[in-house]
């Protein structure tokens, strides 16, 4: 079976329209759904899903770009890593964009810094076994999704007995911030449509809070168009039968209690930290990993003297109220003037999965 | 980067590292199975792929089934939307 095309239907997605429109219909009000996911921005946009849509049903984009949440002073401390001649700083694509105060990772690359673009973290650890006279450091981010790969990094690291092999960890974990937009007083909404590929590895059944503690129904999703149509389709039909479920759409990817050797694994490498910061949601209590002391030795932060300043976004940059659902892309003053891809401002124009590259790259305004 | 590809075991590499070799569009990549190495995957299964891990096993089954609940979902409500506009009292 075809997994990519068969989600992508014409014909089905017309049914489900339909389906979706005669739903809309019967409830007769705005329904707010909030897509947590990056991913699911970039599939609405690139298919143009919220252009296909009743005018009465309305995408809110959510936090869940890992890329988009990085603060400023945490790309500064990146770009101050890489900048050190004994390293050699590792790092996805995605991250070489960002502003941080003192410019992105790029700009640090084109100054003479070894800043070096990998697909996996463990073209990071070949990076290390190959450079044994140099410090090979991995810029490690995003929610749960991706952290299980750091954590089996690491062990491969202590494995191989590395002593050049180390991680800046800015892994963060899904629920807090969702519980920080939700206990704020200034969002409407009514269901999630739920980030697919975190619930691989938390499993579905880790967003039973949603349902039980808000009041609000969430569907887990893939990230196919007809996926998230269907996820549409499930929240307005859980809406009009007066019910408020967890429900999970992805189910040919996603169990119940998603991936329990990753989910050991993370409980092993990493401990939450008190606090972590996020962009444009502030500080958020126990929301981020470190390195666990096990292997304290593997940490970035802990083996170099790291100046973790706190910076404060740009003030014409309104990435804070993109990342809350509260404005979209386009009422930033400076979204497709001041800040593009090519030259962004704010992260939210950087990553493919931010809302505002995703409205500027896809969208007709 | 939060991308998860599906692509389909072709080879196991190394069996002790967990390494296989997957395709995805016809692009073969090397890749870990160490986090679903517990369920089991041999060559021809699918699997969910993210930053050189195998996240997860897709279930074929799942996969027919949510196909053919997209073909069902909703249709009481088509059906009531079609009665609804192709009536007429006269």
């Amino acid at each position: 079976m075809d997994y990519v095309d068969q989600f992508r239907d014409p014909g089905d997605a017309k049914r489900l329209l339909k389906a979706i429109a005669a739903l809309a219909e019967r409830l007769g009000r705005t329904v707010r759904l909030m897509e947590v996911c990056g991913g699911h921005t970039h599939t609405i946009y690139r298919y143009g899903l919220e252009k296909l849509l009743p005018a009465s049903v309305e995408f809110v984009h959510g936090p869940g770009c890992p890329v988009c949440v990085i603060p400023m002073g945490r790309v500064d401390d990146a770009v101050y890593l890489a900048s050190r001649s004994s390293v050699i700083f590792t790092t996805f694509g995605d991250m070489m964009r960002v502003p941080g105060a003192g410019g992105s990772l790029l700009q640090a690359q084109a100054r003479g810094a070894d800043v070096r673009f990998v697909y996996s973290p463990l073209d990071a650890l070949k990076v290390a076994r190959e450079n044994p006279d140099r410090e090979v450091v991995f810029f490690a981010v995003g929610f749960e999704t991706t952290a299980p790969s750091t954590a089996v990094t690491v062990s491969r690291a202590e494995a191989f007995g590395l002593d050049n092999f180390s991680v800046f960890c800015n892994h963060v974990t899904i629920a807090p911030p969702l519980r920080a937009l939700l206990d704020g007083d200034d969002l409407a909404l009514d269901g999630f449509i739920g980030p697919g590929h975190v619930a691989t590895v938390v499993g579905a059944r880790h967003f039973d809070f949603i349902p039980a503690e808000y009041g609000l129904p969430l569907v887990v999703t893939g990230f196919e168009p007809l996926d998230i149509l269907q996820a549409v389709e499930m929240l307005l039909e859980q809406h009009v039968d007066g019910r408020r479920l967890v429900q999970n759409q992805y189910a040919r990817v996603v169990r119940a209690d998603g991936n329990r050797a990753a989910l050991a694994l993370m409980g092993e490498v990493f401990t939450l930290r008190d606090s972590f910061e996020w962009r444009g949601l502030g500080f958020i209590e126990r929301s981020g990993y470190r390195l666990s002391d096990r292997f304290a030795r593997f940490d970035a932060e802990l083996r170099f003297d790291m100046p973790g300043a706190r910076v404060a976004d740009p003030p014409a940059c309104e990435c804070g109220s993109v990342l809350k659902g509260l404005i979209k892309p386009w009422r930033c003053r400076v979204f497709g003037t001041g800040c593009t891809p090519e030259n962004p401002i704010g992260t939210c124009m950087v990553s493919p999965e931010g809302a505002c590259a995703a409205y500027y790259n896809f969208a007709r305004i | 980067m939060c991308l998860g590809i599906p692509g389909q075991v072709v080879q196991v590499v190394d069996p002790a590292e967990c390494l296989a070799s997957v395709d995805v569009s016809g692009v073969r990549r090397t890749i870990s199975l160490r986090l679903v190495a517990d369920e089991g995957v041999g060559v021809g299964d699918w699997v969910l792929v993210h930053v050189g891990f195998a996240l997860s096993v897709i279930d074929a089954a799942e996969a027919a089934t949510t196909l053919e609940q997209i073909k069902l979902l909703g249709q009481p409500y088509i059906d009531e939307m079609d009665a609804f506009v192709l009536t007429e009292i006269v």
